[in-house]
């Protein structure tokens, strides 16, 4: 039975440890399928996507996609694995129609990639996380069930268009040690994955989803607690939230004498619990064997020592890099790397203008902001670095006020328009002439009596009212510092 | 090698997920032993320097280049199928087994 969420509210978790280790599948950004020349693209129609060899008819033959082999074995370079000089494919069967075929072809003993890390930062600290290992198998088709739920669905429908896909499994080492760790983990790998151009990592698409373990021990205790395996979790977000619950629970239950069950248990998102999925066969198996249609993998050093050379920068390099070689601090360099795509965007526009600092603000703010606003990727808007360049120069020169330049920006979002030419046709140049700001100072000076009288009592912020003024007349036009300065000239101290 | 236990017939019949009558585990308990039997016998050779044989071709790195080929179309792909619906293939409830 599950527990209510509000039980693990409140349960210390002070003197207990939490253990967690992460299986991660990512789909890989091929063309076609892993075993045929299907198309891996999202298509409309259920089971247009399917030839013989994904539907499994007899007599078909799988054979490796080489773009497949290639994205696996730098997906294990960038997680600094040792990649196998020997390895091969094996079948792992089971009964489930998701794959036609009954098996799924997987790697079992001979994985491509081994013994790898990732190196997070968790609070200020410095971690390691091994990576176990990093295999490369088949997706499996999309089930859908009718009814509520899985449990009283009276059938089920299969669209076996995503079903052999090539697909990598990440198995982490049991190195996570909060469910915060995890999140953060799976964000810097999502990072990895996509900067290394194997996969777009979409979690919300499913083409990179997530399985936990964990379990608890009293602190100081060596041993490893019984785990259980939490699935069904969509999002960072869930996965942090998740094993938050499922730690929570598994201490009231040992600390209420109780004994963990090795188990599957599935996040239950709405709801926020885990519950368990009552199984009658605990341990799998899946019996493998080494799959007779597909011949074994030979990596010669060479080889993969240039697939190593064609990894481009990846995120903690480039995070690196961009406070160096810009003087970014920390947190403009982290937000900048949290796709390749921004920090290509970010780069090119830096090049091309004298204040890196500047750029970075404008990309981190008004860019990041619209895109989140509107739900799209940077490549779908019409925004180039060289048009924020053309942008930036023109609050450089003076020519338009910073926030002319976000109503600027904002339409050259939209339009795809140049910010030359959308300040040209509205007219929003800056006015920075002295002697029209002089006039139109006096003017506020002479219409505000009482501004001027407490400014002149010593309350500086009555200079506010004044500028206020000049902006309204040029509607927000008058170059600020210009305003500013002339006042203080026209004014005099406070005080005085 | 001896024949195998009612447990592990039952076992392997439910992972195929065969029925068997009762008389038929007994012939299977018998027959079952008598393959492994056969294939135990390569365990009297010394193998300790024998790499074990991932395939018995000898070819390796039997790849295509990642191009797209037509699929079959929907009623192809769904010809054989018991039972479909709107372009799905239709099967009974599945039920988790672990």
């Amino acid at each position: 039975m599950a527990l209510a969420g509000n039980v693990s509210k409140g349960v210390d978790l002070s003197r207990w440890e939490i253990v967690i280790g992460l299986e991660i599948h990512v789909e890989l950004l091929t063309d076609s399928k892993v075993f045929c020349g299907c198309a891996t693209d999202f298509g409309g129609e259920p089971n247009t996507r399917v030839c013989p060899v994904c539907l499994g008819l007899p007599g078909s033959l799988p054979v490796l996609n080489a773009k497949a082999l290639e994205y696996a074995v730098k997906t294990g370079l960038a997680l600094g694995c040792e990649i196998a000089p020997f390895s091969k494919f094996d079948r792992k069967n089971y009964f489930y129609p998701d794959l036609p075929k009954a098996y799924q072809i997987s790697q079992y003993d001979l994985p491509l990639c081994r013994h790898g890390h990732l190196d997070i930062e968790v609070n200020g600290e410095k971690r390691r996380i091994g990576i176990t290992r990093v295999h490369l198998e088949e997706e499996t088709g999309k089930s859908l069930h009718a009814g509520t739920s899985i449990v009283d669905s009276p059938y089920t429908l299969l669209d076996y268009n995503r079903a052999g896909i090539p697909l990598v499994e990440i198995v982490t080492e049991p190195d996570l040690r909060s469910p915060e760790e995890a999140r953060i983990f799976l964000e810097e790998l999502k990072r990895v994955v996509e900067f290394a151009g194997v996969s777009d990592v979409k979690m919300e698409e499913g083409s990179l989803r997530c399985d936990a373990n964990i379990s608890v021990r009293p602190r100081g205790e060596t041993r490893l607690g019984t785990k259980t395996e939490v699935k069904n979790m969509n999002s960072f977000r869930a996965v942090q939230r998740a094993l938050e619950y499922e730690a929570a629970r598994q201490v009231a239950v040992l600390e209420s004498g109780g004994r963990i069950e090795q188990e599957t248990r599935h996040w239950d998102e709405a709801a926020g619990v885990t519950r368990g999925m009552r199984s009658k066969e605990q341990a799998h198996d899946y019996r493998y064997f080494p799959e007779p249609d597909l011949v074994p993998i030979v990596l010669t050093p060479e080889q993969i020592e240039k697939w190593r050379q064609e990894l481009p920068e990846l995120p903690a390099a480039r995070r690196e890099r961009l406070m160096r070689e810009y003087g970014l601090p920390p947190y403009d360099a982290e937000i900048l790397t949290t796709s390749r795509k921004l920090a290509d965007f970010f780069e090119e526009a830096a090049r091309q203008f004298p204040d890196p600092k500047m750029v970075s603000n404008w990309v981190m703010g008004e860019l990041l902001r619209l895109l989140k606003a509107e739900g799209k990727e940077l490549d779908q808007v019409n925004v180039t670095p060289a048009r924020l360049v053309g942008l930036l120069q023109l609050i450089r020169a003076g020519t338009i006020s910073g926030a002319t330049a976000k109503e600027v920006f904002e339409e050259m979002f939209r339009t795809g328009q140049e910010a030359a030419a959308i300040v040209e046709r509205r007219g929003l140049q800056q006015i920075s002439d002295e002697e029209t700001i002089r006039q139109l100072v006096q003017k506020a000076i002479a219409a505000n009596p009482e501004a001027v009288e407490s400014y002149r009592k010593g309350k500086e912020k009555a200079i506010g009212a004044l500028v206020g003024q000049v902006m309204r007349e040029t509607r927000g036009k008058a170059n600020p510092q210009l305003v500013n300065r002339l006042l203080l000239e026209a004014l005099g101290k406070p005080g005085q | 090698m001896e024949k195998l236990s009612q447990e592990q017939v039952e076992h392997v019949a439910r992972l195929a997920r065969l029925a068997l009558r009762e008389e038929e585990k007994a012939i299977f308990a018998e027959q079952l032993g008598q393959i492994l039997a056969y294939a135990a016998k390569i365990r009297e050779l010394d193998l300790a320097n024998v790499e074990p044989t991932a395939h018995v071709l000898g070819l390796t790195n039997v790849t295509r280049p990642d191009e797209v080929r037509p699929s079959l179309s929907q009623e192809e792909v769904l010809q054989n199928g018991p039972e479909v619906q709107d372009g799905y293939f239709r099967v009974p409830r599945i039920v988790e087994e672990g």
